[in-house]
């Protein structure tokens, strides 16, 4: 963690100062630092073995996700506790947890990324719009944002999720249709701020067009808070597709994913706490990771964001 | 101030007339159709066209919407399709325990996470705060239901201490309490800890601190009040997401709370229930945001209202 210590406050202030961002971090140096952060190393490993697990299931997993072996339940038809022959066990229909683990990371992950990317576009596309065209364009952009603040968005979601058939892509359509409003305001107030800076206002002087300011000038600066809310924004929608699935309205069996396999199980779960624990061990060292990582880069690529810890 | 309220007052029931017309357009375009559902399988169709003339289904959708709007206004939500009661009846029958719900949460909520946040500013930089801080993100990636079924098979199953579920006595509300609550302590021990380190950081510390005063009263009598205030008003804008974690809480625990009540009439397509639950939060959480942004001036004078 970046501190101001007490000590040695003018380097730290004058750090602080030459630090500040008048062009786009360069990536090479935010890089060397992030990955002096412990913690954000721990984020990224635990990341590249869910991604791994996802990418490589179809030969890492024993069994198919879907198959109910014979051997996977006992002979009173109860699920196999992890280890023996099964990692982590079987579910009650005798498939294999640890198969269906992996097939689940690349729903969740999938999900994570695709609803977090619809998510961001929109949430950037509003905000840039909102912060610089201002006039009515920008007051109704933002007070429909405002509008979709006050919508209680898990209730919301699972409205949607129930009233459309749910499938893979309506969930993530539907996880993002109410995770972009956060991005909405940040990219505003930095846009309405960015808007008023003298280097804008000397390009509009030189004649540059409203788009080649945009494209040029606004956006590049954006890239570090959306690089910032784009992996905060993952966690949070991976945990939102799994509170889904687990009320029974996101991805629907027999697809497995984390949330849908503790839905499945979870009215055994006193006698069989794996097929709960496991899974949920699995979301939340996930959204922990891309929390942690997040976290680390907001320190490393917006120093005005420092001094606080 | 009388200029500004009227505003916010005017501002918030457009965003409350916003989310009606949205929910109703949403609901309207529904896929199932909730007169099948009310009629059942075997239903002719000429019942299920009566049934639909009963509840003025066959008329356009704006002409419903209004009805449905002049209704509000005065109180009135309709009826439950399947139970032939009043929602507002179903909702105020249900609406006690979600509020006991929501504020053993936010007990929860304040407790934790204002301690961690504390001892972290304190020990600021050491091992202790960096423990606390990891901490705090396990609790803000820990996803709800995860928690409650753990706290559940822990406390509940395995050691018998509280009840595996229902309503009624203190101990029924501990576990559904603590599991609302975890995931807020987690951003307000952060948060707690940004405001204590930014206080603590203040000339007046050091001048209590040269003056001679201990540690320990600084920290609590000068450092304290003026950290903490400006977290207490962000409670109004937590309603938001306790609305959401209710439905989850509820369903685990078996609460019978508006959240199983919105949970079980979005399974059924009972419109009427999850329009009233969607009109109650949402006000909950207008109210919240209202509420958040006329105390902190309040208590802390510095920030000016507009």
């Amino acid at each position: 963690m970046a501190r101001v210590t007490p000590e040695q406050p003018e380097e730290a202030i004058l750090a602080e100062l030459t630090q500040r961002p008048n062009a786009p971090v360069a990536p090479a140096g935010a890089l060397r630092r992030l990955l002096r952060r412990k913690l954000a190393l721990f984020g990224f490993a635990i990341i590249a073995l869910v991604v791994g697990g996802a990418v490589f299931a179809p030969l890492i997993a024993p069994y198919a996700p879907d198959e109910q072996l014979f051997e996977g339940l006992t002979l009173f038809g109860e699920p196999m506790p992890p280890g023996g022959g099964f990692l982590m066990g079987t579910d009650l229909l005798g498939r294999d947890l640890f198969s269906r683990m992996l097939y689940g990371a690349q729903t969740s992950l999938l999900i994570g990324v695709v609803a977090n990317g619809v998510a961001l576009l929109i949430g950037t596309i509003v905000g840039v719009l909102a912060g610089y065209l201002r006039g009515w364009i920008g007051a109704v952009l933002m007070r429909f944002t405002d509008l979709m603040m006050a919508f209680p968005a898990l209730l919301l979601a699972i409205c949607l999720a129930a009233i459309f058939q749910p499938s893979l892509w309506i969930v993530a359509m539907v996880i993002a249709l109410v995770n972009w409003v956060q991005t909405a305001r940040v990219v505003y107030t930095e846009t309405t701020s960015l808007a008023e800076r003298e280097f804008i206002a000397a390009e509009k002087t030189l004649g540059a067009s409203g788009a080649r300011i945009l494209f040029k000038h606004i956006l590049p600066h954006l890239v570090p808070t959306l690089i910032v809310w784009g992996t905060l924004g993952i966690s949070v929608t991976v945990l939102l597709e799994a509170t889904l699935s687990f009320l029974g309205v996101g991805v629907q069996p027999p697809t497995p994913s984390w949330g849908n396999i503790i839905f499945e199980n979870q009215t055994y779960f006193q006698a069989a706490p794996w097929l709960v624990f496991i899974p949920g061990a699995a979301i939340l060292l996930l959204a922990l990771a891309f929390n942690l990582v997040g976290d680390a880069l907001r320190d490393v690529l917006d120093p005005t964001q420092r001094g606080n810890d | 101030m009388a200029g500004y309220l009227f505003r916010r007052l005017v501002q918030s029931a457009l965003i409350l007339l916003g989310v009606s017309f949205i929910t109703f357009v949403l609901l309207y375009v529904l896929p199932a159709d909730p007169v099948r559902q009310i009629a059942g399988r075997s239903a002719t169709a000429q019942t299920v066209e009566n049934i639909r003339q009963q509840l003025g289904l066959d008329q356009p959708m704006l002409v419903q919407y209004w009805r449905y709007l002049s209704g509000l206004v005065q109180g009135d939500m309709g009826r439950s399709y399947l139970q032939k009661t009043e929602v507002s009846t179903l909702i105020a029958a249900r609406l006690p325990a979600s509020l006991l719900l929501m504020a053993g949460g936010i007990g929860c909520e304040l407790m934790i996470g204002l301690t961690l946040g504390i001892v972290a500013a304190v020990f600021r930089g050491r091992p202790l705060d960096q423990g606390l801080m990891v901490t705090s993100f396990v609790a803000v990636s820990a996803p709800q239901f995860v928690v409650g079924l753990l706290l559940l098979y822990v406390f509940a199953v395995q050691l018998g201490w509280f009840p595996i579920g229902g309503y009624g006595t203190a101990s029924h509300l501990v576990l559904p309490a603590v599991t609302l609550g975890i995931m807020g302590s987690g951003w307000y021990s952060r948060m707690m800890r940004s405001s204590m380190v930014e206080v603590l950081r203040q000339d007046y510390i050091r001048t209590a601190r040269a003056k001679g005063l201990t540690r320990a009263r600084v920290l609590i009598h000068h450092a304290l009040p003026n950290a903490i205030l400006p977290i207490i008003a962000m409670i109004g804008i937590d309603i938001g997401i306790f609305m959401g974690g209710i439905v989850v809480v509820e369903s685990v625990f078996g609460w019978p709370g508006i959240g199983q009540l919105a949970w079980q009439a979005i399974q059924r397509v009972d419109i009427p229930i999850i329009m009233g639950v969607t009109m109650v939060s949402a006000s909950a959480i207008v109210l919240g945001n209202l509420l958040a942004d006329f105390v902190t001036p309040m208590i802390d004078p510095r920030i000016k209202l507009r």
